[in-house]
């Protein structure tokens, strides 16, 4: 093959991977978009390392929000209260750590433990009593904020035990050669190593079983990219200050939710409520209990938020979180979720929040002010999720191979003409 | 004037990849009744759409006219304006505002100065339902009427606005027996005030009691236009017209072995969910031996859904008393992971809302209530998962371009399988297959037909509800009559017909 051919059938390659996962990889493309521009309207400051670390750190509490919160708006609801959970763990976390002079291994699996609680109060208004979820956390948005301000007296509690400040804004101890540390690398090749591992093994397990796997070259290139980007985000960490503690977590945190999501039954039930409910249920799915511990997870990540913020901040202030639930639906969203529930990824979510990230702090860096980082944030949900529509309709309208899925015409839904789609496909079973 | 209202030359409209209609003709006599027929995607539809403006002029090729003149509607206001509405499958009304505010909606009756005229809404409307021969208040929200009756309403709006040329579109496939022949009756007692009408109808029986002729669409082409009067459309010649070949058998041939007794539901009775005390089923005892197909006859409103639906997991309304046994022996079917357990499965009426995630592909649709069989500790084996899925389309003949397909853009018949084959994936004993071929064409109901003998040649027993008559007397066994939440009969195949199982569904027992 001539180097001009081996060329052509690569872009072939991408070009079919891009069209065939538009809405999966879409966000992702938006997200390189969005860090190359920073990258270059910085003059190259988005990338260095110390601000690699910064984003990481700054928007740890957004990421966890918005993981939980893509969850919650899988299963078709919404919590507008987590900024309000947020600042009222963060408060007790605070008062726990200070006042009363806990330990943190004590106190860290409270506050987990108590926004686990308020998760719990969310979730039985919701699935057992059915009050709708917009409402009730609306309600729990103003009970906590109010809970906060009662606790804390209307006072900042500050000055925070240094055990609790690594888990924000420490890195893990490490051995530094020249000037660059080593546990980024050995962490990141070996996160390298792992991610090939499982798309190769995937691929295998797929052609074991005579099922449709992507070619060789295909995943060859995705594992090249694979440990082009870990590796490159390694050593930029190794650079600075070596593996932020919150970076350790977040990642625990990604890998287990998307396990979950993907392979777990109860990942499964969660897809079920979000896009039938009523399916889910004559299902054998007990979608009342799956709702309620939704919304629990929900709770007990606002608490983890809350400790993070609370940490990073050295403080506990009335005002903590505010407008923080609107970041991780922003996110969500951002992040390909459907307002209508059942559709959406944890790894969607953590895009959605890097594209929420690298925006305010590339702004910040360039200089513009809240007034057009707010502006400019809101444009971009509104084309993430105008893009996301546009492209479901594609889909639906011809995208989906072969043509007697295509007959539907650009106004009819997939229900309205659904039974006037497929050409007779009789024959085969009599004579 | 020419005697012709429509005429339609040489329709085509294409989408993407396809094409719905090619070169279509269709002429229509002033003041008939036009049957429109055909299987599923012959572009019954797609045609009416193109005559109402909803596909406006130019997103087709071909020519239309009205009274001889040659028209172009560039939507559906303007095809009113022509005298032609078409009243859709499902039915566009706004529950929460009363009968006469619907009737008017978008053409109210008012006073200068754009104030409803209240008066004349309301006296219009009642000389509307004296028409169509609805005995209602005008001022009842619509959500208080039956699906039936608002059915009427559609029809007096239409007249509302003059309508000349009526196209009705599957008008009763959510009715009942009664209110259907209640409709039939109007569309003849609408064509004596001279108007036309279209009907779409999957049902042979109805279109031969009330249209004048009948045109058969097949793959989006004319195949034959029939008088009714000259008698040569006789039900076999309409269904061979539109499947395109002859029809020997409708039902799959099948000899039964039928054991034991299987299963038992004792003394069943339910309330209704909200109106407390309002008995829905009231003490209903039924069997299903091992590889019988029993059928569960009886109108709308009878209980059958609603029986099933409580046995299966007390999935609808408030239990009240009663029990299950399975081979002789108690057991609990008090949610529906329970009643999963114990080898029941219950296949929906309503197959979108409540038999499928619309959204997501047919491999996890298929896998989802048997997740335990492709998992160990809560954990899904992927492959296992597809290897699953892949064995079950192939089975049924799932016709997708693969699994990962989103449930939502199949066809009205292969989401039925996917149902079936999620259900299958599970190895019931007992199948409660809920109205299991309602808006699937022919071709796909014999598949299904094939599937249940299948099913219960492996040793299963099916509970099969059904409100068309000769599909019950030519799949069952053994057929069961309801009336007003009992059960009014059981009736062996070899003695049952229609008429019985009718006087048994609409009276009271001996």
């Amino acid at each position: 093959m001539t180097m001009a051919k081996a060329w052509t059938t690569g872009m072939n390659t991408i070009r079919d991977m891009l069209r065939n996962n538009a809405r999966q990889y879409g966000m992702v493309i938006a997200l390189a978009v969005i860090v190359v521009l920073f990258q270059i309207l910085t003059g190259g400051l988005l990338l260095r390392p110390l601000n690699i670390t910064n984003l990481v750190m700054q928007n740890s509490y957004v990421l966890v929000l918005a993981i939980g919160m893509m969850l919650v708006i899988i299963t078709g609801h919404i919590d507008l209260s987590v900024g309000s959970v947020v600042a009222f763990v963060g408060a007790v976390t605070a008062i726990m750590l200070t006042e009363l002079e806990l330990p943190l291994l004590l106190v860290l699996p409270a506050a987990l433990l108590l926004g686990a609680v308020i998760g719990a109060w969310h979730g039985f208004w919701i699935a057992y009593v059915r009050i709708p979820a917009f409402i009730v956390t609306l309600a729990g948005m103003l009970i906590f904020r109010g809970a906060t301000l009662l606790v804390l007296g209307g006072e900042s509690v500050g000055r925070l035990p240094s055990s609790v400040r690594v888990l924000a804004g420490g890195f893990v101890p490490d051995i530094e050669v020249g000037g660059v540390h080593a546990l980024p690398l050995v962490l990141g090749a070996a996160a390298s190593a792992a991610l090939v591992g499982i798309q190769w093994n995937g691929r295998a397990r797929n052609i074991r079983h005579d099922l449709p796997a992507s070619s060789a070259r295909l995943t060859s290139l995705k594992s090249t990219l694979t440990v082009a980007v870990v590796m490159v985000f390694s050593y930029t960490l190794a650079l600075h200050s070596g593996v932020p503690v919150v970076g350790l977590l977040l990642v625990a945190l990604i890998v287990g939710y998307a396990f979950l999501m993907n392979s777990t039954t109860a990942g499964r039930h969660i897809y079920a409520v979000g896009g039938s409910e009523r399916a889910a249920m004559l299902s054998g799915v007990n979608t009342r209990r799956t709702t309620f511990w939704v919304f629990v997870n929900m709770g007990a990540l606002a608490a983890l938020a809350g400790v993070l913020f609370t940490a990073r901040l050295n403080l506990a202030t009335p005002g903590a979180g505010t407008m923080f639930e609107l970041d991780a639906i922003a996110a969500a969203f951002i992040g390909g979720a459907s307002a209508s529930g059942g559709v959406g990824t944890v790894i969607g979510a953590v895009v959605g929040a890097l594209v929420m990230g690298v925006i305010n702090n590339g702004m910040s860096i360039i200089g513009l002010g809240v007034d057009w980082q707010q502006l400019i944030k809101g444009l971009v949900l509104l084309l993430a999720v105008a893009f996301d529509i546009y492209n479901k309709k594609r889909a639906a309208r011809g995208g989906t191979g072969t043509p007697s899925q295509e007959a539907t015409g650009p106004e009819d839904g997939p229900d309205s003409e659904e039974n006037e789609r497929e050409p007779v496909p009789v024959g085969q079973s009599r004579t | 004037m020419s005697d012709l209202i429509l005429e339609m030359r040489a329709i085509s409209k294409e989408f993407p990849g396809v094409r719905a209609l090619s070169d279509v003709d269709l002429r229509v006599r002033r003041g008939e009744v036009r049957a429109l027929v055909g299987e599923n995607g012959a572009g019954k539809s797609t045609l009416m759409k193109v005559l109402s403006g909803v596909h406006p002029h130019g997103d087709y090729t071909g020519e239309i006219l009205v009274d001889g003149d040659v028209r172009a509607f560039s939507g559906i206001r303007d095809s009113e304006r022509a005298g032609i509405v078409i009243i859709h499958q499902e039915l566009a009304l706004v529950g929460n505002l009363s009968i006469a505010e619907n009737i008017f909606l978008g053409n109210e009756r008012v006073r200068w100065a754009g104030r409803v005229d209240w008066g004349r809404t309301v006296s219009d409307a009642r000389e509307l339902l004296r028409r169509v021969g609805l005995d209602k208040d005008p001022t009842l929200p619509v959500s208080t009427l039956g699906v039936g009756e608002q059915q009427l309403v559609e029809i007096a709006k239409a007249l509302s606005k003059r309508v000349r040329l009526l196209i009705l579109d599957e008008p009763t496939s959510a009715l009942n027996e009664a209110e259907s022949d209640n409709l039939l009756r109007l569309l003849v007692e609408l064509k004596a005030q001279g108007i036309t009408s279209i009907l779409i109808s999957h049902k042979l029986d109805e279109v031969a009691r009330v249209a004048d002729t009948i045109t058969v669409l097949r793959d989006g082409r004319t195949v034959e236009t029939m008088a009714l009067a000259e008698g040569v459309a006789d039900e076999d010649r309409i269904i061979s017209a539109m499947v395109g070949r002859d029809l020997q058998h409708r039902f799959p041939e099948r000899t039964p072995h039928i054991g034991e007794v299987r299963f038992e539901v004792r003394d069943w009775s339910v309330d209704h969910p909200t109106q407390l005390g309002r008995r829905v089923v009231d003490g209903a005892t039924l069997t299903v031996r091992r590889g019988e197909i029993v059928g569960l006859a009886g109108l709308m409103g009878a209980g059958r859904t609603e029986f099933a639906m409580s046995v299966f997991g007390h999935s609808y309304g408030r239990y009240v008393s009663g029990t299950v046994h399975k081979d002789g022996a108690r057991i609990r079917t008090g949610s529906v992971a329970e009643a999963v357990a114990n080898g029941i499965a219950y296949v929906p009426e309503d197959r979108k809302e409540l038999g499928l995630v619309m959204d997501d592909d047919i491999r996890h649709n298929l896998t989802l209530p048997g997740l335990r069989r492709i998992s160990r500790r809560a954990v899904i084996d992927p492959a296992e998962e597809s290897v699953a899925a892949e064995r079950l389309r192939g089975q049924l003949q799932v016709k997708s371009r693969d699994i990962y397909q989103a449930a939502g853009n199949l066809s009205g018949g292969n989401q039925q399988k996917v149902v079936l084959g999620k259900w299958m994936f599970t190895e019931p004993e007992l199948l409660i297959l809920d109205e299991p071929t309602r808006g699937i064409d022919v071709g796909a109901k014999y598949e299904i037909y094939l599937i249940i003998h299948r099913l219960v040649e492996q040793g299963a027993s099916v509970l099969m509800i059904s409100s068309e008559l000769p599909e019950l007397l030519g799949m069952c066994d053994r057929v069961y009559a309801m009336r007003e939440g009992r059960i009014t009969g059981d009736v062996a195949r070899s003695e049952a017909d229609q008429e019985s199982l009718m006087r048994l569904m609409t009276t009271t027992g001996p």
